[in-house]
């Protein structure tokens, strides 16, 4: 595979108020690659605009070697919202959610395949859920649920996987389960690409960090170690204060 | 006296059971996008429609049809234009439907008893034409709601995710909206305008007490549905009120039995399902002493765990290891 995710020159403006701004990204296939960032950095717009669910208002933007506009080739991407409830007015099983994740592979009308259940099984049973699978979703716990949203991207076997915060409420140990779900992907070659608050039990996975600071790309490169991610976090917040940026509005930590 | 002698009431059963069928299937999606009193304000425009067609000597279930098709689209329209205002929208057309209805009807110089009709539904006056119109639309109805269920259901639990799949979604939320204008014209003989989507929602409500998956609620909503429908009709038969009004307090009497039922299962249920266990962490031993063994005849309900038992105890389920019981 050649590049996964490829913006030049990206801007995004939600309601008139530009939220990304002249942003450059590479991703190259193969690659996991964390986006970092305190609240309202623009994170989850970035990945929104990716996903398609906001327009760019300029930019030029390539997934998986084609165009953004002309893509169609849904089935190869994996997508994890942020904060998703798998719940909605309805109950539905664990298994009924994880099936639409068949959807972009599945014709009009005709049941699902063999290849579908099988695939539905196993996206399953690597997030270690495939006891539950009968179970109503809203009966899970918050981690359970988002397992199940992961498992529901993994279904349709993506090729580029983008996750928008998929520790947010999770507990540690469920952490050290996700790195455990994402590895095998990872080492078949997959692209993920992970909006993140902090590393975690994933920074083993990670080959490169992009932060993000009001939409604008700060850093890009190797991930930093324990030290080095303290001072830029130090460095982060001696900025706001030179910016004038009142302290009641916080840095990160 | 037997039902089944009399043509109107024949044409009234065919009718009920179609209508009842089609309108929880619809009804599961609009609950499920938390838009269950979409099918009320679909009616109130309604209203609109049927004075249109007094007004103009048409047909009223065809105007009717055309109107709220109108109106359902431009609610989806409001919608997705103003994010919140998914309600607003809906009270906007509530009132200039049954204002406008209301006014209509009024230039129309219909009396009292022709909107009287549609908004309260009068099932046993219905035409044999009518009643092969409202099998028709009820089928289309049907089929589309369990022919499309898989991309529908995804639209509806996530419409992020839906188009991420690649579905188009706008397509799907217009198609979910003119279901169920159609359902409301198709139901308003039956039940009427004003009780329509009592029918919609209160069959679906009373599934998911039940229920865990979205096909089985679904199906065991249409099948109250009908139920219901057809219950109401006999019943106005023999006793003599209202068949709409029957339909819609049998729907709810069944709600009223469900919602117990519902709630001791989800109690049971819960009581019974284990804790999430970090395997890093040293497991609980349960402090209280125990006076008897936990056991077959303890009284204590028991729970398959893996490879041992656990018996649910004041909430917590306790695991026998060697000389005390764990907590799981």
């Amino acid at each position: 595979m050649t590049t996964a995710i490829a913006v030049r020159d990206g801007n995004i403006a939600l309601g008139g108020r530009p939220v990304v701004r002249a942003v450059d990204l590479s991703v190259r296939g193969g690659e996991v690659v964390a986006l970092l960032g305190s609240n309202g950095s623009g994170k989850t717009t970035l990945v929104r605009g990716l996903m398609g669910l906001v327009p760019w208002s300029s930019g030029d933007v390539h997934l998986l070697g084609t165009p953004q506009r002309n893509f169609n080739q849904w089935h190869r991407l994996g997508y994890v919202p942020q904060q998703g409830s798998a719940n909605s007015g309805i109950p539905a099983t664990v298994l009924e959610v994880v099936s639409a994740g068949r959807l972009s592979r599945r014709r009009l009308l005709l049941p699902l395949r063999r290849g579908d259940r099988d695939a539905v099984q196993a996206a399953l049973r690597s997030v270690e859920l495939q006891d539950r699978q009968h179970d109503a979703v809203g009966r899970l716990s918050g981690g359970q649920q988002q397992r199940v949203l992961i498992a529901r991207a993994l279904a349709s076997e993506p090729d580029l996987l983008v996750l928008d915060e998929p520790n947010a409420g999770v507990d540690h140990h469920n952490q050290i389960g996700l790195a455990a779900t994402l590895r095998p992907m990872v080492e078949s070659g997959a692209t993920v690409l992970l909006v993140l608050h902090e590393m975690g039990p994933l920074a083993e996975l990670i080959d490169r960090v992009v932060v993000l600071r009001d939409g604008r790309v700060t850093y890009d490169g190797m991930p930093p170690d324990d030290d080095s991610l303290d001072e830029f976090h130090s460095h982060h917040h001696s900025q706001q204060q030179h910016d004038g940026t009142p302290l009641a509005r916080g840095g990160p930590l | 006296m037997n039902i089944l002698e009399y043509d109107f009431m024949v044409r009234a059963l065919r009718a009920a059971a179609f209508t009842g069928l089609a309108a929880p299937a619809v009804g599961t999606y609009l609950v499920q996008r938390r838009l269950a009193l979409m099918g009320d304000g679909i009616g109130h425009i309604a209203v609109t429609g049927v004075g249109l067609g007094l007004l103009t000597g048409q047909s009223p279930v065809l105007t009717a049809v055309i109107v709220t098709v109108l109106g359902a689209t431009l609610i989806e329209v409001i919608r997705e234009r103003g994010r919140t205002s998914g309600d607003v929208a809906l009270a906007l057309l509530f009132y200039g439907g049954i204002a406008g209805g209301v006014m209509v009807t009024g230039l129309a110089g219909g009396s009292a008893q022709s909107l009287h009709n549609y908004l309260f539904g009068s099932i046993t006056t219905v035409s044999a034409t009518d009643v092969w119109t409202v099998i028709a639309l009820a089928l289309v109805v049907i089929f589309l709601a369990l022919g499309l269920a898989p991309q529908l259901f995804a639209v509806c639990q996530d419409e992020d995710f839906a188009k991420v799949a690649g579905l188009p979604v706008r397509f799907y939320t217009l198609l979910t909206s003119v279901m169920a204008a159609v359902t409301v014209t198709v139901a308003m003989r039956t039940v009427g305008l004003l009780l329509v989507s009592a029918l919609m929602v209160v069959p679906v409500a009373t599934a998911q007490q039940v229920t865990k998956g979205f096909k089985a609620t679904i199906l065991a909503a249409m099948a109250l549905g009908a139920l219901a429908s057809l219950g109401g009709v006999v019943t106005s038969f023999y006793v003599d009120v209202a068949p709409g009004a029957t339909i819609v307090l049998l729907a709810l009497a069944g709600f009223v039995v469900a919602w117990p039922v519902g709630s001791m299962l989800q109690h049971r249920r819960r009581a019974a399902a284990p804790f999430e266990v970090d395997p890093g962490l040293p497991h609980l031993s349960v402090p209280e002493a125990h006076r008897h063994t936990h056991g077959e005849d303890c009284g204590h309900v028991a729970v398959r765990h893996g490879d041992h038992v656990d018996y649910v105890h004041d909430g917590h389920r306790h695991a026998h290891h060697d000389d005390h019981y764990d907590e799981h």
